[in-house]
C-alpha cells in the first residue's frame, strides 16, 4: 500500500491527479479523506512551484468597451486584469482572513476610527518609480473624491480624511468600522503611481505582470516584471482572453488553447469534468440569485404578502435545476457560510404550501396578477426558474405572473426600478459591506427598499463592535431581521464553477471571487 | 460625358447621401435605447454621484443634436473621435476589427465564390441528374442549419475530438499568414457552407434559364463541347444576376458574421459593435455602422456596373 501511496503522492505532486482523484484512490486504498486531503496537500506542496510557462485564461465578461483604468473594472475581464497588473493594499484570503499585500502590518485606533497601513518598502511600479505612501493616498482620493466615477465610490463614502506621513498610510473613518481592512481589498483599489490622476489606464501599477498587449474584448497580454516585489507569481506571461459563449469557452479548454476558464454552465459541468485533461472546480461563495421585491411599493409593502412568496418558493427544487447541485439552499438573507461571522443557528426556510396559503389569505391581496419580471441577464437560468417559482406559488394559490425583459438595459431601466425581478449579487468579503451596500435604509443600491430604522442602528452598532462573538450575535439578529421582514427572496447561493487544465498545479479556491479571486495567476504554476 | 462614367457619379453622390441618412438614423435609433453609456458602464455599482460625474466626463450632458453636429463635423475632417467608454482613438480599434473582418471575409469569398459558380456550371452540365441533386441537397442541407450549430459541431469534432483545427478563431499582429490560417479555418469553412448554396443555385438558374436561347442551340450544333457552351456563352450573358447574388453574399461575409465570430471569438467588427451598442457608445456605434453601410451600398453599386459593363445592351444604350 505504501508504494502506492507514494506513486499518488508523486502524480499529485507533478499535477497530474486532481484532488478529488487523489482523494477517491486513496480511499479505496483505506485512507480517510481528512488525511488524504492533508497528504495531497502536502505532495503538491514538496513538490514546489515551478517557474516558467505562458498560462492561458479564457474569461467571460470582455467587451470592446473594457478600459484598463480600474475605477471602470465592472465585469470579469477586467477584473482579472486588475489583479495582473495592479496590487491592493491587502487582500483576503480563502478563509475570509485579511492578508498585508502592499500594506506591512495594520494598526488601528481602539476606537476603530482611525487606521494606519504601513506600507512595504522598496515597491517599484512597471514605470520604475518607487512606491509612496503619497501613491495610496491619491489613489484612494480619485475613488472617492467628487469627481470619482469609480466602481468603489460607494464603500469609500464613510471616510473623512487619509494622510501620508513617511510610510504609513493613515485613514480616520466618520464612524467607527472594525471592516475598514476589507474595505481596502476591493479590486477596484489597485494602487496607481501619483493615485492615476495622470493616467488612470495605462495598468501602470505593481503588480506581477507588465501589461505588453490591450486589444480591449480580445485579450490582454502579460509578460512577468523583473522588478516584482512579491515572490509569488510563477509565469513567464499570462494571456487573458474574452470568450464570452460558455460553448466556445469550453471549446477552449477541451482542445487546450487555454488553461483555465470561468463560468462553466452547470449543465456541462459534470460532462466537462470527465474530460481526462480537465478539472471542475467548484467554489462556495458569497454569491447569490434573488427576487427582490420592493418593501415599500403596493403590493409588496404588506409584510404576510413578502411572507407568502417566501413560502412558494422551493429553494431546493431551484438548486436542484437551476444550478445542478452546484450551490446551496438560500434562507432569504444574503449571507451564508462563505462570510467570517455567519450564524449557523438561524433557522432555515422551508418550502410550505401550507404556510404560504396561509400568509397569502393574511396578506388580503385582491387576487390580481403580481408581476415578475425577470431577463436571462438577470443571473443564469433566471427565466427558468421564474417559471419553476409561478408554478410553486400557483399551487398556494398565489397568481404570479412573468414579465420577461431584454437583457439588453436590463440593469438600468428593471433592476431598482421595476418593484418585482430577478437579480443577483456578487456577494462581498464581509457582512457588513454587504448589508452596507444593499439593506441599510439611505444605501443606494437598497435594492429591496429595506428601510429599518433599529436594523440601522445594529448594522452601526455592530462596525464599531471589536469584539467577535458581540458583533456575530449583533448580524445574526441582522440576519433574521431581513430574512423575516426584507424584500428579499433568497432562493439559491451560486457556487464559482470553473474549468482547469490538469496541467495546472496549486488550485486553492477563493469565495471572493472567481477563478481563486484573481489569485490564480499568481499562485498557480504548471506542474 | 460617357454614360458609364456618369452612372457611377450618380451612383456615388447618391451613396453619400444614403450615408448620411443612415448616420442620422442610427444616432436616432442608439440614442432611443433606453439607459446611456454612463449607466451600462457602472451597471450595478452605479451611484447617483458617480453617474452624474460620468455623464459629465462623457459629455452626456449636452443635448443630443449638438453631439452629432459634432461627430458629423469630426466625420468631415476625418476624424472619427474617440470611444467615450474606453477612450481609446475609434480609428485605430476599428480599423484592427475591420482589417480582421476582411481577412476573413476575404478567404470566405477566395473559398465560396469559385466553388459556388463551378458547383453551378457542374450542376446545368449534369441537370437532374444525380451530380446536380447531390450538390444541390448538400448546399440547401448545409445553408438550412442555423451557422451557430455547423460551427459548434465543426468545433467539436474537428477541434476538440480530432485536434485538427483550432476552437478559438484569435489572430493578432504578431501571427504569420500560415498561422493566421490555421486559426481562420474553421470560421472559413462555416461561411463558405453558409453561403454556397445561395450562389450556386442562383448561378445555376441563370444559366438555365440562358440555355433555352437560340444561340446557345447554334453553338452546339456548332459541335462545342457542352461544357465549353456553357462556360463561353450561356455563362457571360447570365453574369449579371449572379454578380448580384454574388455581392450581397459578400456583403453578408463583412457585415453579418457576427454569430460566426461569436462562437469562434474572432475578433470582427461584429461583436465590436454588439459592444459598443451595449454600452451605448455611440460615437463607436455610428462609425461601425456607417462603415457597415458603405460597404454595403458599394458593393451594390460595383454589381450594377459590373452588370452593366458586361451586358452589351446596357453598355450602349441608345
Amino acid at each position: 500500500m505504501t508504494n502506492e501511496l507514494d506513486y499518488l503522492k508523486r502524480r499529485a505532486g507533478q499535477g497530474k491527479l486532481s484532488r478529488r482523484e487523489f482523494l477517491g484512490k486513496t480511499s479505496a486504498l483505506g485512507v480517510s479523506a481528512a488525511a488524504a486531503g492533508t497528504m495531497f496537500a502536502t505532495a503538491v506542496h514538496a513538490e514546489g512551484p515551478k517557474k516558467g510557462g505562458d498560462f492561458k485564461i479564457g474569461s467571460v465578461g470582455g467587451e470592446s468597451t473594457n478600459s484598463l483604468d480600474p475605477a471602470a473594472a465592472a465585469s470579469q475581464v477586467p477584473y482579472h486584469n486588475n489583479y495582473q497588473w495592479g496590487d491592493t493594499l491587502v487582500g483576503v484570503d480563502g478563509s475570509g482572513a485579511v492578508t498585508n499585500i502592499l500594506a506591512e502590518s495594520i494598526e488601528s485606533s481602539a476606537d476603530a476610527k482611525t487606521w494606519m497601513f504601513n506600507i512595504r518598502k522598496d515597491v517599484e511600479f512597471h514605470n520604475g518609480k518607487t512606491l509612496t505612501a503619497e501613491d495610496v493616498v491619491k489613489t484612494m482620493e480619485r475613488h472617492s473624491n467628487e469627481d470619482s466615477k469609480s466602481g468603489a465610490l460607494g464603500i469609500m463614502k464613510g471616510i473623512e480624511s487619509m494622510k501620508a506621513e513617511g510610510d504609513v498610510f493613515s485613514v480616520t473613518l466618520k464612524d467607527a468600522n472594525a471592516d475598514l481592512p476589507y474595505l481596502m481589498a476591493d479590486y477596484h483599489l489597485m494602487i496607481q503611481p501619483n493615485g492615476g490622476m495622470d493616467a488612470p489606464d495605462t495598468g501602470v501599477g505593481t503588480g506581477p505582470y507588465k501589461m505588453e498587449v490591450n486589444e480591449p474584448g480580445v485579450r490582454h497580454v502579460y509578460s512577468k516584471f523583473d522588478g516584482y516585489w512579491g515572490s509569488d507569481a510563477h509565469f513567464d506571461s499570462v494571456e487573458i482572453i474574452a470568450i464570452n459563449d460558455s460553448t466556445a469557452r469550453t471549446a477552449a479548454l477541451q482542445s487546450g488553447q487555454v488553461h483555465a476558464v470561468n463560468r462553466v454552465e452547470p449543465k456541462v459541468a459534470g460532462l466537462l469534468d470527465r474530460a481526462p485533461n480537465i478539472n471542475v472546480m467548484s467554489t462556495a461563495g458569497p454569491g447569490h440569485y434573488v427576487f427582490i421585491m420592493h418593501a415599500d411599493t403596493a403590493p409588496f409593502d404588506n409584510n404576510e404578502l413578502r411572507l407568502a412568496l417566501k413560502h412558494a418558493i422551493n429553494r431546493e427544487e431551484m438548486v436542484d435545476k437551476i444550478l445542478r447541485g452546484y450551490g446551496s439552499v438560500g434562507n432569504d438573507m444574503p449571507i451564508n457560510a462563505a462570510y467570517p461571522l455567519f450564524d449557523t443557528g438561524i433557522e432555515q426556510r422551508a418550502f410550505d404550501l401550507a404556510k404560504a396559503a396561509e400568509h397569502y389569505k393574511a396578506s388580503g391581496h385582491d387576487g390580481s396578477p403580481i408581476i415578475l419580471r425577470v431577463a436571462d441577464g438577470a443571473f443564469p437560468g433566471a427565466v427558468d426558474a421564474a417559471a419553476l417559482f409561478q408554478q410553486t406559488a400557483a399551487a398556494a394559490g398565489i397568481p404570479l405572473e412573468i414579465k420577461r425583459e431584454p437583457n439588453d438595459g436590463y440593469w438600468s431601466e428593471v433592476w431598482n426600478k421595476q418593484p418585482f425581478c430577478a437579480s443577483y449579487w456578487g456577494g462581498r468579503p464581509v457582512q457588513d459591506q454587504m448589508y452596507s451596500t444593499a439593506y441599510l435604509s439611505t444605501a443606494d443600491w437598497n435594492d429591496t427598499r429595506f428601510k429599518n430604522a433599529e436594523f440601522d442602528a445594529l448594522l452601526i452598532q455592530a462596525r464599531a463592535e471589536l469584539d467577535g462573538d458581540k458583533r456575530k450575535a449583533l448580524y445574526s439578529q441582522m440576519g433574521t431581521m431581513v430574512r423575516d421582514e426584507g424584500g428579499l427572496i433568497c432562493p439559491m447561493f451560486n457556487d464559482f464553477v470553473e474549468g482547469v487544465s490538469t496541467s495546472v498545479a496549486g488550485w486553492n479556491g477563493n469565495p471572493n471571487g472567481d477563478l481563486m479571486g484573481g489569485q490564480m495567476t499568481r499562485q498557480c504554476w504548471f506542474a | 460625358m460617357h454614360p458609364i462614367i456618369k452612372l457611377v457619379v450618380q451612383r456615388l453622390s447618391l451613396g453619400i447621401l444614403l450615408l448620411f441618412a443612415a448616420s442620422a438614423m442610427i444616432f436616432g435609433l442608439t440614442e432611443a435605447l433606453p439607459g446611456d453609456a454612463a449607466q451600462a458602464v457602472l451597471g450595478q455599482t452605479a451611484t447617483p454621484e458617480s453617474l452624474a460625474n460620468l455623464r459629465e466626463e462623457m459629455g452626456l450632458n449636452e443635448p443630443a443634436i449638438s453631439r452629432y453636429f459634432d461627430w458629423l463635423g469630426g466625420i468631415m475632417t476625418g476624424d472619427l473621435g474617440s470611444s467615450i467608454v474606453n477612450r481609446l482613438d475609434i480609428a485605430e480599434s476599428v480599423g484592427k476589427r475591420l482589417g480582421n473582418t476582411l481577412f476573413l471575409a476575404f478567404w470566405a469569398a477566395v473559398v465560396s465564390v469559385p466553388l459556388a459558380i463551378f458547383l453551378g456550371l457542374l450542376a446545368v452540365r449534369y441537370r437532374d441528374r444525380w451530380p446536380d441533386k447531390l450538390i444541390s441537397a448538400i448546399t440547401l442541407t448545409t445553408i438550412s442549419i442555423p451557422e451557430f450549430l455547423i460551427g459548434y459541431v465543426l468545433v467539436y469534432f474537428l477541434a476538440v475530438k480530432m485536434g485538427w483545427g483550432t476552437a478559438l478563431a484569435m489572430v493578432n499582429d504578431s501571427m504569420s499568414l500560415g498561422q493566421k490560417l490555421n486559426a481562420i479555418a474553421l470560421p472559413v469553412l462555416v461561411l463558405t457552407l453558409v453561403v454556397l448554396a445561395h450562389m450556386m443555385r442562383m448561378t445555376r438558374a441563370a444559366i438555365l434559364n440562358v440555355m433555352q436561347s437560340a444561340y446557345i442551340e447554334t453553338a452546339e450544333l456548332k459541335g462545342l463541347s457542352v461544357f465549353n457552351v456553357i462556360a463561353k456563352h450561356a455563362f457571360p450573358n447570365a453574369v449579371s444576376p449572379i454578380v448580384n447574388v454574388v455581392m450581397l453574399n459578400l456583403a453578408y461575409l463583412v457585415v453579418g458574421v457576427v454569430v460566426v465570430e461569436v462562437v469562434f471569438v474572432y475578433p470582427g467588427m461584429g461583436q465590436f459593435l454588439v459592444d459598443a451598442v451595449t454600452k451605448r457608445d455611440v460615437p463607436v456605434v455610428l462609425a461601425c455602422g456607417v462603415i457597415f453601410a458603405a460597404i454595403y451600398i458599394g458593393l451594390n453599386m460595383l454589381a450594377d456596373i459590373i452588370s452593366i459593363l458586361a451586358n452589351p445592351r446596357l453598355r450602349h444604350p441608345k
